[in-house]
């Protein structure tokens, strides 16, 4: 009797458990209308508040459908929704990112929505087109964009006028540039004039490879464009800064990220995007003396533009109304909300609110780089490769192999990943 | 009637440690059996029915630097870990002095690190290892030295690292070393005494062969702990972030399970990560079955 009880015991235990995974899932009712509680997961806390206000706002004009906002740090947040989506049970609504959306869209984690759009004769043409065909894959769509950030200089004014340096403007060229990091280096102080950050290419190598007139990956997705001469010169911009002593070395980047050694007056220039305005105008050191200035000019002017959307799981048990809310977030309404968290809406002619936010600074620079903004480089299975950058360039960014030798090696081990997909 | 009642006893038994055991079935001995079957197929990114590729996932890590590196990184952890051993031996026979003062508050000390979060130890190592700003290099400057980048530098990323994991375990070790010497009875060392053995004579011929078994048990606890040690490796690399993956030390310093978890998680192929995890499976069996055998030869069962 004793042991069958305590058998039952076991067994519930494993019930209430396997039911409490299940439970990560879909949680309310099936089916293609009526009520339902929409799942939507994001990345950064920082908007949070504008996403349930979102919600809240869609909830009043759609009043059976709830959404709830689940927050994952964007440091676990791959890996749970990999975890998630292996185990079909991803949520029904979530940010997507460039580097990882053709992966999701082409392993059929995510649904199309050209049914929808064209149902409700939904308008593309309100996004900026960079950030339309980021999320379109095999002539299919698959998200409406959500934001988009530029790239822009970051300048500390006080270190600018200690060296007796001229702030810089959109004028600048690669060697005014370099001219001024000369000045700006002070060894004696511990000051240097940037930091070759290499753990963000999109705000660092990929914006000056591009200015070199090189590319990161053929336009048809199949080539790496590592060994072209002009993509190494883009690299190259950064590892003379380090081997110049401009820049500290990685070891010093490693165990002080480049962010907080700028936050703290350590360097006197920052390659970063639109999203540090708010995180600069709220930093007690730099709201009061760092502003903003397009990216210097190498062969051309250049800059990566890079954008979230808003996706649908393929397997949501509600996909009528997850489509509802993500066109509800796609909208000029949404775009008034998200603006106030401190990112640049998708949706053309709300981005002036975002420059007004925050007076003090250029931020205008970062709408007018849209003239000659590059789409960030992707294929479709773009961690693959960017694994491979990292893996090859760490030691050229060290001091210990040559750029070119390490470009080329990567060049033939991304084209050798490029041809599994 | 002996015999039924021994099967009514047995199925007690069974009864009994019911809960636990199919706990470790579920839990424990399921998921080793589902990873040995992983380890012989390559799925896609999200998984989905494995296709079966034999042993090519074997092949192709025996013949990975990569996983030759982390390997050798790994036993380099394990042996100098080793050292932390005989270190808490001789603080706990300090600690188990008669008449200490403030035995309780050392004891107390010397464990806080092993009820600790290991994610908050090494966030804090990972503070006081700073190259530039760090407590460690700002000390070593005041009596004139240049401290390297501790744990971004390939040449010293792995004994920081063992500091670490030294100084987390060693008040574990010395809990169980406590526990060993205070059940060596008393009438052995006044034996000794009176015989006129002195103090690091008692020390050797009673107390550490005695403490043996104890020696042995820290041992093979240790040497499989070391073996799956990430969690410092971790943090201490610098966590999930893209500053870890750019971290010029980490070829040096990553241990077999954290390329496991960088396989299985990050770059997410389960097969090959699977044939990983057996790779270390083998490893753990191996050292101690090895350890089992070599027991014979210097430990003391009272």
């Amino acid at each position: 009797m004793a042991r069958l009880s305590r058998l039952l015991l076991a067994a519930l235990g494993l019930g209430v458990l396997a039911t409490s995974v299940a439970g990560c899932g879909n949680d309310s009712g099936s089916g293609d209308s009526g009520p339902a509680t929409l799942s939507y997961a994001v990345w950064d806390k920082n908007q949070v508040p504008a996403m349930e206000q979102i919600a809240a706002a869609f909830t009043k004009t759609h009043p059976d459908i709830k959404v709830n906002v689940q927050l994952t740090p964007w440091e676990t947040y791959w890996t749970k929704l990999k975890a998630a989506a292996t185990g079909g049970a991803a949520p029904d609504v979530f940010w997507m990112n460039g580097p990882n959306f053709q992966l999701y869209a082409t392993n059929g984690v995510i649904r199309p929505l050209d049914a929808d759009i064209a149902a409700d004769k939904t308008d593309l043409g309100v996004y900026p087109k960079a950030l339309v065909d980021l999320y379109t894959v095999g002539g299919k769509h698959y998200g409406l964009p959500k934001d988009f950030d530029t790239v822009g200089l970051w300048y500390n004014k006080q270190l600018f006028d200690a060296a007796g340096v001229k702030y810089p403007d959109g004028a600048w060229t690669w060697d005014d540039f370099n001219a001024a990091a000369a000045k700006l280096t002070d060894k004696a102080k511990g000051q240097f004039a940037i930091a070759a950050n290499l753990s963000s290419a999109q705000e660092y190598q990929y914006n000056t490879i591009f200015q070199a007139g090189g590319y990161v990956i053929s336009p048809d997705g199949k080539t790496s464009g590592y060994a072209d001469p002009n993509t190494i010169a883009g690299l190259k911009f950064w590892t003379d800064l380090v081997h110049n002593g401009q820049s500290p070395d990685l070891k010093t980047m490693t165990d002080t990220a480049p962010l907080n050694l700028f936050e703290a007056g350590k360097t006197a220039m920052y390659y970063g995007g639109s999203w540090d305005a708010g995180e600069f105008a709220a930093n007690d050191y730099t709201k009061s003396k760092v502003d903003v200035a397009p990216l210097p000019k190498g062969k051309k002017q250049a800059t990566v533009i890079h954008g979230l959307a808003n996706v649908v799981s393929a397997k949501t048990a509600h996909p009528k109304q997850a489509w509802q809310f993500v066109q509800f977030l796609g909208s000029k309404d949404a775009a008034g909300i998200l603006v106030k968290a401190g990112t640049i809406p998708a949706y053309n002619g709300t981005q002036g609110d975002w420059v007004q936010a925050h007076p003090e600074m250029h931020l205008q620079i970062f709408l007018d780089e849209l003239a000659y903004a590059v789409p960030y480089p992707v294929s479709r299975n773009t961690p693959a490769w960017q694994d491979l950058e990292t893996k090859y360039l760490t030691p050229a960014w060290d001091g210990q192999a040559d750029v070119t030798k390490a470009a080329n090696d990567l060049a033939k081990a991304m084209d050798d990943e490029l041809a599994k997909e | 009637v002996r015999r039924r009642r021994f099967d009514a006893e047995a199925w007690w038994g069974y009864a009994l440690i019911a809960p636990t055991g199919l706990g470790l079935l579920v839990f424990y001995l399921w998921p080793v059996l589902q990873t040995a079957y992983l380890s012989f197929t390559h799925a896609g990114p999200f998984g989905g029915e494995g296709e079966w590729t034999g042993l090519k996932n074997y092949r192709e890590m025996l013949a990975d630097p990569e996983v030759g590196q982390a390997l050798v990184n790994t036993l380099l952890y394990t042996a100098l870990g080793l050292i932390g051993i005989p270190l808490a031996i001789v603080f706990a026979a300090l600690l188990s002095r008669a008449g200490l003062r403030g035995a309780t508050v050392y004891r107390t000390l010397f464990f806080l690190p092993v009820v600790t979060t290991p994610v908050a130890v090494a966030m804090i190592w990972r503070w006081l290892y700073n190259g530039d700003f760090g407590i460690i290099n700002y000390l070593l400057s005041l009596a004139g030295l240049h401290g390297p980048h501790w744990i971004s530098d390939p040449h010293t990323v792995l004994y920081a690292m063992v500091v670490v994991g030294m100084w987390m375990s060693l008040g574990y070790n010395l809990v169980i070393f406590l526990a060993g010497i205070q059940g060596i009875p008393r009438q052995y060392y006044e034996a000794a005494e009176l015989d006129g053995a002195g103090g690091f004579t008692r020390f050797r011929r009673i107390t550490l062969p005695l403490l043996s078994p104890s020696i042995f048990f820290v041992t093979v606890v240790s040497v499989i702990g070391t073996l799956q040690m990430f969690d410092i490796v971790y943090v201490v690399m610098g966590g999930t972030g893209q500053s870890a993956r750019t971290n010029p030390a980490l070829p040096r310093g990553e241990t077999i399970v954290y390329l496991f978890y960088d396989k299985a998680f990050q770059t997410n192929d389960k097969g090959y990560a699977a044939a990983i995890a057996m790779l270390l499976l083998v490893l753990i069996v191996a050292l101690t079955t090895v350890q089992f055998r070599l027991q014979r030869r210097w430990v003391h069962y009272a």
